[in-house]
């Protein structure tokens, strides 16, 4: 697939960097020029992914995660999320509605809303190496009356 | 985010404005804790219209405000949801443990 932009951007697993890492993705993908509602998707899945990697794959030390965006042929918005963390044991229980291993403060949902709210979703996993989220969204392009 | 609250014969009204992630959720469950323990209310309505966005963390935020009000005999509910809160409230299913309301 022909790739007509990409940026990389790499930062600490801290949670303050969420909305950091939500925002870098809908400056990227303004460039499709997206619906309101699709940059709200957008940004709702970056933000299960990134809480995934400081909740998950870091809970004790600050770790690194890396989030690369490109631009695919025919409007396709693709995002990777990478971290070097504990990785996932059980990844089939770990995508399951409502099931999480954090706690009362997470629901359990993160998997469940990046599968809806993207059109396709693809997560790689090896327990002690690292996790690996690669998400796409087709951003309809918009017909103008001007 | 900023958390403020009304409280009127038993109703309590939180308000949450602003963006509900991770990062925020245990300050917001913090102070939601304080607004049950200090008013002990029967009711609690969430209203989420100044809510510019919100990820699963809000929802582990309202399943515990529910069932807090569970335990004091009570009843929460979500109210005025903009429209990427209720996406997300929609993706998950939640609306058939805690019921929406659109004033």
């Amino acid at each position: 697939m022909n790739v007509q932009n990409y940026i990389k951007l790499e930062f600490a697993s801290k949670s303050s960097n969420e909305a950091f890492a939500r925002a870098a993705a809908a400056a990227f993908a303004a460039q499709l020029d997206p619906t309101l509602e699709e940059l709200g998707d957008v940004k709702t899945a970056v933000s299960e992914a990134v809480t995934n990697c400081i909740v998950h794959a870091y809970p004790e030390a600050l770790g690194r995660i890396s989030m690369r965006m490109r631009i695919l042929e025919g409007n396709v918005l693709e995002i990777s999320v990478r971290d070097w963390g504990k990785g996932i044991e059980d990844l089939e229980q770990a995508m399951k509605p409502l099931y999480t291993s954090g706690g009362e403060e997470r629901s359990g949902m993160g998997f469940t809303i990046m599968e809806s709210f993207m059109d396709k979703l693809r997560v790689r996993s090896a327990p002690g190496k690292g996790t690996t989220v690669v998400m796409r969204r087709s951003i309809r392009p918009r017909v103008g009356h001007l | 985010m900023n958390i403020s609250a009304a409280y009127n014969a038993g109703r309590l009204t939180v308000f949450l404005a602003g963006e509900l992630d991770q990062h925020e959720a245990r300050h917001a469950m913090r102070a939601i804790d304080e607004l049950l323990d200090e008013y002990m209310p029967r009711d609690c309505a969430m209203d989420m219209s100044a809510l510019s966005f919100m990820d699963s963390s809000g929802i582990a935020v309202i399943i515990r405000t529910s069932r807090r009000m569970k335990e004091l005999g009570g009843r929460a509910w979500i109210e005025n949801p903009s429209k990427q809160t209720q996406r997300v409230l929609d993706a998950s299913g939640i609306d058939r443990l805690v019921p929406v309301a659109v004033r």
